[in-house]
């Protein structure tokens, strides 16, 4: 009968010869193999110490961004909390009061912003879904923990210090950057001076 | 019997023990590593430089884990187990000789326990009871794992006895002797004039039966069916926890050394090395003989871990037919062979 693919093998049960049922020679011929390998340049890289390079766009621990004066970019909006496949981000919305405009760049900030890194599956859909720029992953490894408490990322582990800015630009690829470029963006935009002198005037 | 000869022999034996436990203890390191090493890995590398402090680690954790003896188990056997297995392991350190006669104030010491003359047959006799820690153990822990464990344990040592047995009887063939010290001393250096001394060079197929039948004996890969992780989840020792296991685990690598010692005894000199009667000083030459032995030794517990991790392990007929079908008659095929040959040189 004609076969359809044309792929297929006939199998030989043929009767093993007699180099071939002593073992022997295989098992040598496979004793030399493996101790080749004693030898060979180890697969392994220990980690802590050395790390494999990874992608400049690697998307690990997660970042809140503050602005170019130090002010949190979060509103709380919960639109990265919907975009969550993995429902891994909570938060509590609250409102600025007055004098806080250094901590907060717009009026409604987030008080609790919870991440849980067990949860967590790095899909980027976070970073995607912000329209205010304030959540990237970063090239960061969540460490390990004993506790499963200590998986919940809370602001105080999120929120990046203001003397120790982390840098997303790398995640900033030519289309993300072009597309921000986009009007309705504009209010992300760098901070201008004028423009800070106009709104304190409105004020 | 002086006070010096029991304090002699008292330190001795210490030795004895505490190098067969260190080895022990060092040989799962060892086996870590080199199957590591095999599958480019590197290994425990963590505790210690290159993780030599391993072993020590791994004791601990193995004292600190919880000890549970099951209820519907029979307690006193469930204990007398490893105890058993652990025993016999170390028991049969006792008759290797470890090195030739040191010089002592003008007095000879053997470095071995004791010099009984039927050293062989207290080693094969010894190495049987070792089975009975298996099978007492996995009997009396009322578990059906266990039981089939233990069962293939037992009826894999009955097999290769035999074929093991057959081969011990065509290496005292050649001997003439029982004694292990004098086993060793036939040896004598590397070259006796007109041929090789070791016996391996004599009848290397005797030493090939007796490797495999010693591999079987420690249940080493590939006939490690009596521990079979697939079929049965751990085999004899299923039910074990804490030291017990770990008891179990160490006497199998004390195991392995000392059949490793005792190959390299029977076949390949021992404590002999090639120009030893070069050295005067019979110290010195006790020094590189006891080196050379332990250099011996070592290396085929490194051929056991070597094959551990090259090759899989036996299916269960596969392992018996190798064993009555193939060893068996094999082995005394080499039997009567080695008798018609030294029929022919005259030596009978």
């Amino acid at each position: 009968m004609q076969s359809l693919t044309n792929r297929s093998k006939v199998v030989v049960k043929k009767e093993m010869s007699f180099t071939e049922k002593l073992y022997l020679p295989a098992v040598l011929n496979g004793m030399r193999i493996t101790l080749s390998h004693l030898f060979k340049k180890k697969a392994t890289i220990s980690y802590p110490e050395k790390e494999r390079p990874r992608s400049s766009v690697y998307r690990g621990e997660h970042v809140l961004k503050r602005d170019e004066n130090g002010a949190e970019r979060c509103t709380a909006c919960g639109l990265c909390a919907v975009a969550c496949p993995a429902e891994a981000i909570t938060m509590v919305a609250a409102e600025r009061k007055k004098g806080e405009e250094n901590l907060y760049r717009e009026e409604k900030y987030a008080a609790v912003y919870e991440i849980n890194m067990l949860r967590c599956i790095f899909c980027g859909l976070c970073e995607e879904a912000c329209p205010k720029e304030a959540i990237f992953l970063t090239d960061r490894i969540v460490p390990t923990e004993f506790e499963r408490r200590d998986f919940v990322y809370g602001k105080d582990k999120l929120v990046e210090p203001v003397d120790k800015r982390v840098d997303v630009t790398k995640r900033q690829t030519a289309a993300v950057l072009e597309f921000k470029k986009h009007p309705e963006f504009a209010h992300n935009k760098l901070w201008d001076p004028s423009r800070s002198l106009k709104t304190k005037k409105a004020h | 019997m002086t006070t010096a000869f029991i304090i002699y022999k008292i330190i001795l034996v210490l030795l004895v023990f505490a190098v067969s436990l260190g080895i022990a203890a060092y040989s799962t390191y060892a086996e870590r590593k080199i199957a590591a090493f095999l599958q480019d890995r590197l290994g425990p590398n963590r505790a210690g430089p290159f993780g030599i402090l391993q072993p020590i680690a791994d004791g601990i954790k193995m004292f600190m884990k919880e000890e549970i003896i099951p209820n519907v188990s029979n307690k006193f056997l469930f204990v007398l187990g490893p105890a058993i297995g652990m025993l016999t392991a170390l028991m049969t350190g006792a008759v290797i000789p470890w090195g030739p006669n040191i010089m002592w104030h003008g007095e000879s010491l053997p470095l071995q326990v004791t010099d009984v003359n039927i050293g062989v047959l207290y080693l094969l006799g010894v190495v049987s009871i070792g089975v009975y820690g298996i099978m007492i153990g996995g009997w009396a822990s009322n578990n059906k794992y266990s039981l089939l464990g233990a069962l293939r344990a037992s009826s894999q040592m009955i097999s290769y006895e035999v074929a093991m047995g057959i081969a011990i009887v065509t290496l005292i063939m050649m001997t003439g002797t029982l004694q292990t010290s004098a086993i060793a001393a036939e040896q004598h250096s590397f070259w006796n004039g007109h041929y090789f001394s070791w016996n391996f060079f004599k009848n290397p197929l005797t030493f090939l039966i007796f490797f495999i039948c010693a591999l079987a004996e420690t249940n080493r890969t590939p006939f490690d069916l009596p521990e079979c992780e697939t079929e049965l989840v751990g085999g004899y020792h299923t039910e074990y926890s804490s030291m017990k296991l770990g008891f179990y685990l160490f006497a199998e690598y004390v195991n392995m050394f000392i059949s490793s010692a005792v190959m390299s005894l029977f076949f390949f000199g021992g404590y002999n090395f090639p120009f030893m009667d070069k050295i005067s000083d019979p110290n010195i030459v006790a020094l590189i003989g006891t080196l050379v032995m332990f250099a011996k030794t070592l290396f085929f517990v490194f051929v056991f871990m070597w094959i551990r991790w090259t090759i899989p392990r036996f299916r269960y007929d596969q392992l018996m037919n190798l064993g009555w079908k193939i060893l068996i008659p094999l082995s005394l095929l080499n039997l009567i062979g080695t008798g018609l040959g030294m029929w022919g040189m005259g030596k009978l």
